[in-house]
């Protein structure tokens, strides 16, 4: 059994537990602050301390195993300002960032949002790739955030940069990437109705006949 | 709980050499005896017969026919009156805010209905942001919605729903458009197309993913315009019951905030169920890949109101969950995995299974591999095999697997396993509803003003689905069925609050007392599984 702390409260738990099974081993439970217990929904953002050390870390607590001494709260939810848009009405995607965060030039460079993410994304650069427009490079760097808002509880600048983010990995996607040929071409055929004729005699065929028609690769 | 000491019983402490040799195809005798001797599913142990309700006869998992067959959470101390006035009125209540849910309320407010969504966690805690896989969508040069639907109906043993499915396939493609169009960033080929990969028990490749985050690519992006949208969102508030109207039909919800306790009437033309699916009842044991408000919220109201089930004896255990380290029990390998080369390995380093067979038959490959003593064991007592990733970066160049799968690379190593060496300890994990609420094309059920999508609708797949048809399904039938139940809502004809009751209710407990006399049956639905005082075998 190890010593850990849940909302400033002592506990014994086994070892070998995350802290949300921790949680509720101690009979806590846990309702805000949990979501997918698979590391990708980001409801169980957590921060935690380790004895002897002034640190203050912060993770996922579904996906963070308890250690002995370690002291832990979930930060359910933490409060973020977050822009009103329609992607596709945007008249300039790039502009559009400084329209709606226009906060998003102000990072103070402190690397405290990189530090903090649970995700190990460089959070810091994404901010300045978002301000200098390179929108790509925010997808490429952001693909993993889990939206947990981590970032946005120790920006000194007080941006919220996965919001940010999030921002600009649509406007690459949305407006700044050709949309693909092949789905295109697709939706032609389809508007078509080349497949129309075959779908529906499919449908009309005996179980057995479609059984046939259907049953080799 | 068991107290594990890693250094002792380390099951990477002796790896058997791996043996590439291919193992032999199945014939479909040797198919069909393979799932019926060990997918869960066939089997005859722990099920029941159901006694009450629209599939009275129909044998069923124990757990499933237990919340079917249960007495209302709101009749602890008798059932209570219906207020003087409803809480709020609107034309279309959607409960539920994973992606079908989303779909439904944008689309529905869109076509100017006033819609309002409850959920039980908050809006995106689902099972799809959880997809890791991609989506199926037919846009090859040497495929089409033809070759998916038949694939499609192939992959479900036959027994899917082919009107369901052709609507599927066709309009598929324009709802990517559609995502796309949002700022969806899919995988893209050199040329600009999107990328297509294989999937298991497809003829083409015909998968479209965004890494290995598709569902959260996809969730965060339908979030951010549904907070947009003007949609009346109410977090923390599961419908707790249905409310009926004139002739038996569907007339709005009682819903519960979970942060006070108090509870919220809801007048509605129409009622879309979009609760998702029930891993967390942990049919057979099972741990399970599904996100923590999985517990068949939707089924259990729509069947208290005379809504048929479909298929609902049919579970996918999808074959490689992580069955070691044990607190990352039940977490999904996606099968994309298998697609790029990984490979699967029993305790003697032979292979057992061809990887890309379908889930169903890979699953029941590894049961048998563990019950005939070939499995490898746990600290914590379980069996698994190994999963193999690293073949993967051998064939398809070094960073294959970290530039493909960087989620599963992440969460590996937070607990110590490093994917692109060593190979990952699987065991089949309770995945996906394949069956649910009977429904049409329009998400119709048999109550009328009573609506299902995604997950918790049954007949598209029949009896198995193939990965990336849930994840297209939730969002052409989401989109699909938002727009029609928003049109009929608007057009309803109007009845009073005073028409309004919970008699199904009362009607269903009696029924329950005729056939269980004495006995006190289970209360439903669930909202919350409680790890607190059962601590679940696979978890502990
Ligand atoms: S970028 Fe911010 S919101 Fe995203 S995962 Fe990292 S800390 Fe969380
Ligand atoms: S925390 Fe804020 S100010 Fe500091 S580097 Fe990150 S974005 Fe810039
Ligand atoms: S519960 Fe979803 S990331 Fe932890």
């Amino acid at each position: 059994m190890i010593q850990v702390w849940i909302n400033g409260k002592e506990w014994q738990v086994p070892e070998g537990l995350t802290m949300i099974q921790a949680m509720w081993h101690t009979g806590h439970e846990v309702i805000h602050g949990i979501g997918c217990l698979g590391g990708v929904c980001g409801a169980c953002a957590a921060v935690y301390r380790m004895p002897g050390n002034f640190r203050l870390f912060n993770a996922l607590a579904c996906q963070t195993l308890v250690k002995e001494g370690m002291a832990f709260s979930l930060i359910a939810s933490y409060p973020t300002q977050r822009a009103h848009y329609d992607i596709e009405q945007i008249p300039d995607a790039k502009e559009g960032l400084f329209t709606l965060y226009p906060e998003s030039a102000t990072c103070r460079n402190c690397n405290a949002c990189t530090e903090v993410c649970p995700q190990g994304i460089d959070v810091r650069t994404s901010v300045w790739q978002a301000a200098f427009g390179d929108f790509k490079g925010v997808a490429e760097t952001t693909m993993s955030c889990v939206m947990c808002g981590l970032c946005v509880s120790r920006c000194i600048a007080e941006m919220a940069p996965h919001e940010i983010a999030l921002y600009a990995r649509r406007a690459y996607g949305s407006r700044e990437l050709p949309f693909p040929e092949n789905l295109r071409q697709r939706m032609d055929s389809i508007e078509a109705g080349t497949y129309d004729e075959e779908l529906v005699r499919l449908t009309r065929l005996s179980a057995d006949q479609l059984k046939t028609e259907c049953g080799a690769k | 709980m068991t107290v594990e000491n890693p250094s002792s019983l380390n099951p990477y402490d002796n790896l058997p050499a791996f043996d590439p040799g291919e193992p032999g195809s199945f014939s479909p005798e040797e198919r069909e005896e393979l799932l019926r001797r060990y997918y869960p599913d066939y089997r005859p142990d722990r099920k029941a017969t159901l006694h009450v309700g629209p599939n009275k006869g129909e044998v069923l998992p124990d757990e499933v026919a237990s919340i079917l067959e249960s007495r209302s959470i709101l009749a602890t101390e008798g059932l209570p009156a219906v207020p003087s006035s409803p809480d709020i009125e609107v034309d279309l209540l959607v409960i539920g805010g994973g992606g079908a849910g989303i779909m439904a309320s944008i689309f529905a407010q869109e076509a100017g209905a006033r819609v309002l969504m409850a959920t039980k966690l908050r809006v995106g805690d689902s099972n799809t942001v959880m997809a890791e896989g991609g989506i199926q969508v037919a846009l090859g040069e040497d495929d089409s919605p033809v070759q998916h639907f038949k694939d499609a109906y192939r992959g479900g043993h036959f027994t899917g729903d082919p009107e369901l499915l052709s609507v599927l396939v066709r309009e598929g493609p324009e709802v990517i458009s559609w995502l796309v169009k949002k700022g969806v960033l899919f995988d893209r080929d050199p040329s600009g197309n999107l990328s297509l990969r294989k999937g298991g028990g497809t003829s083409r490749p015909r998968l479209i993913s965004a890494k290995d985050y598709t569902g959260l690519e996809v969730v965060r992006v339908l979030k951010e315009d549904l907070l947009n949208s003007g949609v009346n969102i109410w977090e923390f508030s599961p419908a707790v019951e249905l409310l009926q109207g004139p002739e038996g039909s569907c007339a709005g919800a009682v819903l519960r905030d979970v942060d006070n306790g108090s509870l919220k009437w809801v007048k509605a033309n129409a009622v879309l169920l979009a609760t998702g699916g029930a891993g967390r009842l942990h049919i057979g044991d099972f741990a399970t890949s599904n996100h923590f408000g999985a517990t068949g919220d939707g089924l259990v109201m729509a069947y208290r109101m005379g809504a048929r089930l479909l298929n609902m004896e049919s579970f996918q255990y999808h074959p490689t969950g992580v069955i070691y380290p044990s607190e990352m029990a039940g977490m999904l390998i996606t099968e994309a995995v298998r697609g790029a080369g990984a490979r699967m390995f029993n305790r003697d380093g032979k292979r057992f299974v061809q990887e890309l067979e379908t889930r169903d038959v890979v699953a029941a490959s590894i049961i048998r591999e563990c019950e005939e003593g070939r499995g490898v064991r746990t600290p914590s007592g379980h069996h698994g095999v190994y999963l193999d990733l690293t073949s993967i970066d051998r064939e398809m160049g070094e960073g294959t697997v970290e530039r493909r799968f960087p989620n599963i690379v992440k969460l590996m190593g937070k607990h110590q396993v490093d994917c692109t060496k060593q190979p990952i300890l699987v065991y089949p994990t309770l995945h996906y509803q394949n069956g649910g609420i009977a429904s049409d094309t329009s998400g119709h059920t048999q109550v009328e003003g009573l609506y299902v999508a995604g997950e918790a609708s049954g007949g598209v797949h029949g009896k198995n689905r193939l990965m990336g048809n849930s994840l297209l399904e939730v969002f052409v039938y989401g989109r699909r069925v938002g727009v029609d139940a928003a049109r009929e809502a608007m057009s309803r004809k109007p009845f009073s609050w005073h028409e309004v009751n919970l008699g199904h209710v009362d009607r269903f407990q009696r029924d329950l007392e005729k056939e269980f006399p004495g006995t006190s049956r289970p209360e439903a639905p669930i909202l919350f599984p409680d790890y607190r005082k059962h601590p679940h075998p696979a978890r502990s």
